[in-house]
């Protein structure tokens, strides 16, 4: 008899003639809004974003370029990661899909799209689609810039999952990379990048 | 880790020891009150939080019914999606498969993100046997393995040391540590960033655990802080996943319970900084995936007792409970200290030690843990049924025997009320032998002179 079937006998009889459970979905569930994303549901976005102590820019849509431009200049980050997929009025950059993680570890930063964001907790999914590339290129530079589109914030988690793909990568980032391991006190920065930056494009 | 808790002393014995040392004391109040706070702000943010909370012990108490079914579920979708499934009966089981796993890929060094099944089962110590070094990412896990030190809590294990203690333990054990390094909490973070960041970058191989596996989809789920997670769980070409058959979740909606109650219960944040979902193999990995019975099957055997497994480990009841707060972690013998190590421990292990046996006694039944638990464990209720089922000192077996024959007729219980009243002056403020186990953490009530049944009876309720 293998183990799997010894575990599931054991299952089995652990749990015959027990009543099952129905679940109770009294919360609130995704929203699915109509339409672009208002004002105010932008503005609780960007306030949860700086809690996490991330910069937060909001621009009108057809300023990101020079947003992206002003943020990495201000950095002065020369060596930019820009995924496959991204817009293409954006900065330019290395797509980055074939450099190592030591390669990675010597860029400057990384700027990406984003697939959902999420208001109420103040964070942002991506899932590796256009404009994201793979999950090593948000996480070995020490600097990510998210550019968000306001259509794409929703108001809470229900939403965000029922918009995503279970079987895509997903990396659900809520400010710079942080420890509450000493003392149980939040400090931020310690192996994922260091200083988080986004961009709300309205 | 080098240490085991085998062979410790019961848990009274261990928690004398304890609270004898002030600075531990002092760092497990200053701790713990923090994340208190914090917990109920962000708790109390969200107004369907009770929702959540009955949702969330549904959803696991149905999927613990259907484990058999959701189990083969998630094998399917994790081994269409490219992802091999190992089952491990127990520790050593579990162990022997990820060693050789490793073996395979001709690796002798791994990189670990903290998991509590992987300490549960020793399997540091296993691989070291087998020639195989895991090096601990998380940065809590990493204060307690260069410290040579035990676990003290699930989510923090090195909650029992101060920003003191940490800067001592980097310079003495960390070859690569800054010689100026200060206690800030943030010159610690970039010194454990600066030792680590060579690894991660060179590693083969990535062992971790999982909070959440998806049956319907085949996703794991591993929630955290730092990055290390996700460092371990993209960059190395070979992941080994340890999970419990307990993490599983039905299907990916019900997430939208889990990632809420999770963070908030757990550092009290709205969200952990990083959360990473993947299915089967990922990005051109290899993906193996252990699952691990270890005792698990017996807990859900029992009726009372199988509640114990919706627990998703964000340690709220540690942080809230009396007992902990002032022992710390050590005094449980058990990577599962506190409430939840009480009833969970006793229960995995079995009740054949003494130190597992006192367990269900680490508690003053008050009930802070139930409250805060985000699945809604009743947690005093299976600690009264697993003392029900230790067994109990020569002397209260004896003294229970005794009052038990008393109480059964009512002329018992007015003749011995009646003796005891007349020898009210010569009961000592301290019994004698093993009684004295318990008047000496107890005062004896005062004896009335009269009971109340015999004084009801005499002036007819207070009427004559």
């Amino acid at each position: 008899m293998t183990s799997r079937d010894t575990i599931l006998g054991r299952i089995r009889a652990a749990v015959a003639g027990a009543p099952d459970v129905e679940i109770p979905r009294d919360y609130h569930g995704p929203i699915f809004p109509e339409g672009p994303a208002d004002a105010s549901l932008i503005e609780h976005f960007a306030e949860r974003v700086r809690d996490y102590r991330a910069t937060v820019h909001i621009v009108p849509a057809d300023e990101v370029p020079a947003a992206i431009q002003a943020a990495l200049s201000a950095r002065q980050a020369d060596r930019v990661i820009v995924p496959e997929g991204a817009p293409a009025e954006w900065p330019p950059g290395t797509a980055g899909e074939s450099l190592t993680p030591a390669q990675l570890d010597e860029m400057d930063g990384v700027v990406t799209t984003c697939a959902v964001a999420v208001a109420e907790t103040g964070t942002i999914v991506l899932d590796g689609g256009p404009g994201m590339g793979r999950r090593a290129l948000t996480l070995v530079p020490d600097y990510h810039l998210c550019v968000v589109m306001a259509e794409q914030i929703v108001p809470g988690v229900p939403d965000a999952v029922a918009r995503l793909d279970p079987v895509r990568p997903l990396t659900w980032i809520s400010g710079p990379s942080a420890t509450s391991d000493i003392e149980l006190n939040r400090v931020e920065g310690v192996h994922g990048p260091r200083t988080l930056e986004v961009i709300i494009a309205t | 880790m080098s240490k085991t808790f085998v062979g410790m002393p019961a848990f009274p014995k261990n928690a004398a020891k304890a609270v004898q040392d002030s600075q531990l004391r002092f760092n497990l109040r200053k701790a713990t009150r923090t994340i208190r706070n914090k917990r109920a702000l962000v708790v109390g943010e969200l107004a369907d939080w009770p929702g959540l909370r009955q949702a969330g012990k549904a959803i696991k108490d149905h999927t613990l019914r259907n484990l058999d079914r959701y189990l083969i579920q998630l094998e399917e979708a994790v081994t269409a999606a490219g992802g091999h499934v190992h089952w491990a009966k127990d520790a050593a089981e579990a162990n022997r498969i990820v060693a050789d796993l490793v073996k395979a890929t001709g690796e002798t060094e791994v990189v670990k993100v903290k998991s509590m099944a992987t300490q549960e089962i020793g399997l540091n110590e296993a691989l070291e046997a087998e020639g195989i070094t895991a090096y601990e990412t998380d940065l809590a896990e990493l204060i307690v393995q260069l410290g040579d030190d035990w676990p003290s809590h699930i989510l923090v294990p090195a909650i029992h040391r101060n920003r003191a203690e940490i800067r001592e333990i980097f310079l003495d054990k960390m070859p690569d540590a800054p010689p100026g390094l200060t206690d800030e909490p943030r010159a610690l973070a970039e010194a454990a960033r600066l030792h680590l960041r060579e690894r991660f970058l060179r590693a083969k191989v990535a062992i971790s655990g999982a909070n959440f596996m998806i049956a319907e989809t085949g996703t794991l789920v591993v929630l955290e802080s730092e990055g290390n997670g996700r460092m371990c769980l993209t960059l190395p070409r070979t992941l080994i996943s340890v999970v419990g058959i307990e993490k599983l979740l039905p299907t990916w909606r019900d997430l939208e319970v889990f990632l809420q109650l999770l963070p908030r219960s757990s550092t009290g944040e709205r969200m952990n900084p990083y959360t990473s979902t993947w299915a089967g193999a990922t990005e051109g990995q290899d993906f193996h995936l252990v699952l691990l019975d270890n005792g698990r099957t017996g807990v859900l055997a029992d009726e009372v007792g199988r509640q114990a497994l919706r627990c998703i480990r964000c340690s709220a009841c540690l942080n809230v409970c009396p007992v902990y707060e002032r022992t710390g972690g050590h005094a449980y013998g058990s990577v599962y200290p506190g409430p939840i190590g009480a009833i969970l421990t006793p229960q995995l292990r079995g009740m054949s030690t003494e130190l597992d046996r006192s367990l269900p006694f680490a508690s003053s039944l008050c009930g802070a843990c139930y409250e805060v638990c985000p699945v809604a464990i009743d947690i005093p209720t299976v600690l009264v049924e697993l003392r029900a089922k230790a067994r109990h000192p020569r002397a209260e077996r004896l003294g229970m025997a005794a009052a038990g024959w008393v109480f059964t007729r009512s002329v018992r219980l007015a003749r011995a009320q009646r003796f005891g009243g007349r020898m009210r002056r010569l009961v000592p403020k301290r019994l004698p032998g093993p009684m004295s186990a318990w008047t000496d953490t107890r005062d004896i009530p005062d004896i009335p002179r009269e009971s109340f049944r015999a004084w009801w009876d005499r002036t007819e309720g207070g009427t004559r």
